[in-house]
């Protein structure tokens, strides 16, 4: 062992102010987490959640569906509100979400090797903050590109010149861009919920089947009980509503400017919850 | 006597998990130098490190390390650097970058944490592997890069816990030799272990647990000192080992006589040394027995925890 290296007094504190060491702090935890969002092995089944529904579409496309129905522009609108929000919203963002943020902090407990952010001279409502972002901007890099990937791979093969005038002239764009910022904001939500759930619960899977539960019965409650879940939301701002069934309580739907705010609220307050949780958190991998 | 910022303060800490006992009532003041926490598994050794770090918080007391409570993370790991027994790490990353990529958590810039990563790559000897996968790496290589990472952002206080398991014979020398240029900078360091003959041969002072409770402290002269009341033991090397034990038994002084596993020689412990020797001079004299040597064997740390906590240290 060299005994002999010239010691480099060097302190971060010294050269930055407190923000600015706050910044770089969660950017190296953001860099970080994305590498391991993005290419570790857990990864294999969020690629899988995220692109499923790009599959089929894709077989779609190379084949001219039978039916009159396919012929009628005015159609694919409702096809794409119904697959977007039964297959995409309720399940693959839901599932997908639950993935990215629960392991987040519950994966580097099975991997025990969380205690390395902990023995860094780092605040711990940092840390909450850098893996936040990092799995924000993975869920949304990963399911906007499918909810616009999806939307174009379901257009444009069948009724091409059709599909140019909607994106160009028409709602189509602007559709887009809607279920683009729906679905940001169901990551933004979903992911605080899952990122508290995981630092709370030793078996995440049970409570994350309990809100899949609550949200997938949300057209039945009442409509004060609905406001109490993320899908009555998100539904509010849905470009094309889809119908819920016979049994359905109708509830008007919520207006983004209240929708948008109150999501962003309860997700700040969901995550000073995390911080708290994180900032009296023990590390004890024999008992987790 | 140093001040709080100087020190390890533990007031009357307590930790239990549940009802289990982890530390219960532990009183301790740490200076600067090479501090050895000794104890059998289950002692509380790892604990108290784990709460000397803020990976625990107390069920009662406090701690403060240099006058910094382990609650504040973001003030404590500038001057605290901690290797745990945890042998995990990030996955795919190399030893460089596991060392470099936690130095930019700390807040360093880019060409601050490259430069401190490659002095602690440096100071544990693992520049050729640096670059290599730690996954790659033998149980000794990751020790060390471990205790590299620990030490990288230049830490007033280093907390280690078992650092030399893995290591071989070379290593931990070197080791060793390093844990004392450490100190001789005038850093702290807390170390864990229960191979006592390396704990004896690096300690400035050892703190001896048991079950939780701290049974012993200060350097191992002077734990050997307050445990006068504990019978001193001798290995007397000769001929007669057995007719020896039946003349030494017959002292009131002599509380256990135990033959040699080789049959040449007899464990005596005493709780009147003097009057031992003078016996044995007697017995000499007299020409009953022929002696080869006589050697207090307990004035080393391995004797002292066997005194202490009932067990035998080596084993520990």
């Amino acid at each position: 062992m060299s005994s002999a290296v010239e010691v480099v007094e060097t302190r971060p504190e010294q050269t930055a102010s407190k923000w600015a060491l706050w910044l770089r702090q969660i950017g190296a935890i953001f860099r970080l987490e994305i590498e391991k969002n993005f290419l570790s092995r857990r990864s294999i089944l969020i690629y899988l959640i995220a692109f499923s529904p790009l599959f089929p579409l894709a077989l779609f496309a190379l084949f001219t569906p039978p039916g009159k129905e396919w012929q009628d522009f005015n159609n694919y609108s409702f096809v794409y509100s119904a697959i977007y929000n039964v297959l995409m919203l309720r399940t693959l963002i839901f599932f997908g979400s639950a993935w990215i943020f629960m392991n987040l902090f519950r994966g580097e407990l099975v991997d025990r090797s969380l205690h390395y952010y902990f023995l860094s001279a780092v605040r711990r409502e940092v840390l909450v903050v850098g893996k936040y972002i990092s799995g924000l901007a993975t869920s949304i890099i990963l399911f906007t590109t499918t909810t616009v990937v999806a939307m174009l791979l379901l257009y444009f093969p069948h009724v091409y010149s059709q599909s140019v005038r909607y994106f160009t002239e028409g709602r189509g764009l602007s559709q887009l861009l809607t279920y683009a910022g729906v679905t940001i904001l169901a990551c933004v939500g979903y992911g605080a919920f899952f990122l508290v759930v995981g630092l709370f619960v030793r078996n995440p899977i049970i409570p994350a089947l309990v809100l899949y539960g609550w949200e997938w019965l949300n057209f039945l409650l009442p409509p004060l009980l609905k406001k109490v879940s993320v899908i009555h939301y998100l539904n509010s701002l849905v470009p094309v509503p889809i119908s819920e069934g016979p049994f359905a309580v109708v509830a008007d739907p919520t207006p983004a400017y209240i929708a948008i705010p109150s999501m962003l609220v309860v997700t700040i307050i969901v995550l000073v919850l995390a911080a708290y949780r994180i900032r009296h958190m023990e590390i004890r991998y024999g008992s987790d | 006597m140093a001040s709080s910022d100087q020190l390890i303060i533990f007031d009357n800490v307590s930790k239990f998990y549940g009802e289990i006992l982890g530390v219960n009532r532990v009183n301790l003041q740490i200076a600067p130098g090479i501090t050895s926490l000794v104890g059998p598994n289950g002692a509380g050794k790892s604990t108290l490190m784990n709460l000397m770090t803020g990976l625990l918080r107390p069920t009662r007391g406090s701690i403060t390390l240099l006058g910094i409570p382990t609650d504040q993370p973001e003030r404590l790991f500038r001057k605290v650097g901690y290797c745990t027994q945890f042998d995990s790490f990030p996955r795919g990353v190399t030893g460089r970058e596991f060392i470099n990529s936690f130095l930019l958590v700390h807040g360093y810039d880019r060409k601050q944490a490259n430069e401190l990563s490659q002095l602690a790559i440096e100071r544990v000897n693992l520049v050729e592997a640096a670059d290599r996968k730690v996954a790659g790496y033998s149980k000794g290589m990751r020790q060390r890069i471990r205790l590299a990472q620990s030490i990288a952002h230049q830490p007033a206080v280093l907390i280690l816990d078992e650092p030399l398991n893995g290591l071989d014979p070379m290593v931990r020398a070197e080791t060793i030799a390093l844990f004392r240029k450490l100190a001789s900078e005038g850093l702290h360091l807390i170390i864990s272990s229960h191979i006592l003959h390396e704990v004896d041969m690096m300690s400035d002072r050892v703190v001896l647990l048991n079950n939780g409770y701290i049974v012993a402290e200060g350097n191992i002269h002077g734990v050997r000192d307050e445990m006068e009341e504990h019978p001193m033991q001798i290995l007397i090397r000769c001929d007669q080992p057995a007719k020896l034990a039946a003349y030494v038994f017959a002292q009131n002084h002599v509380v256990e006589a135990r033959l040699h596993d080789d049959r040449r020689g007899l464990f005596v412990k005493t709780r009147d040394a003097d009057r031992f020797y003078l016996l044995l001079n007697h017995v000499v004299a007299e020409g009953e027995v022929n002696v080869e040597s006589v050697a207090p064997v307990d004035d080393d740390l391995s004797a002292v925890y066997q005194y202490l906590i009932g067990t035998t240290g080596g084993s520990a």
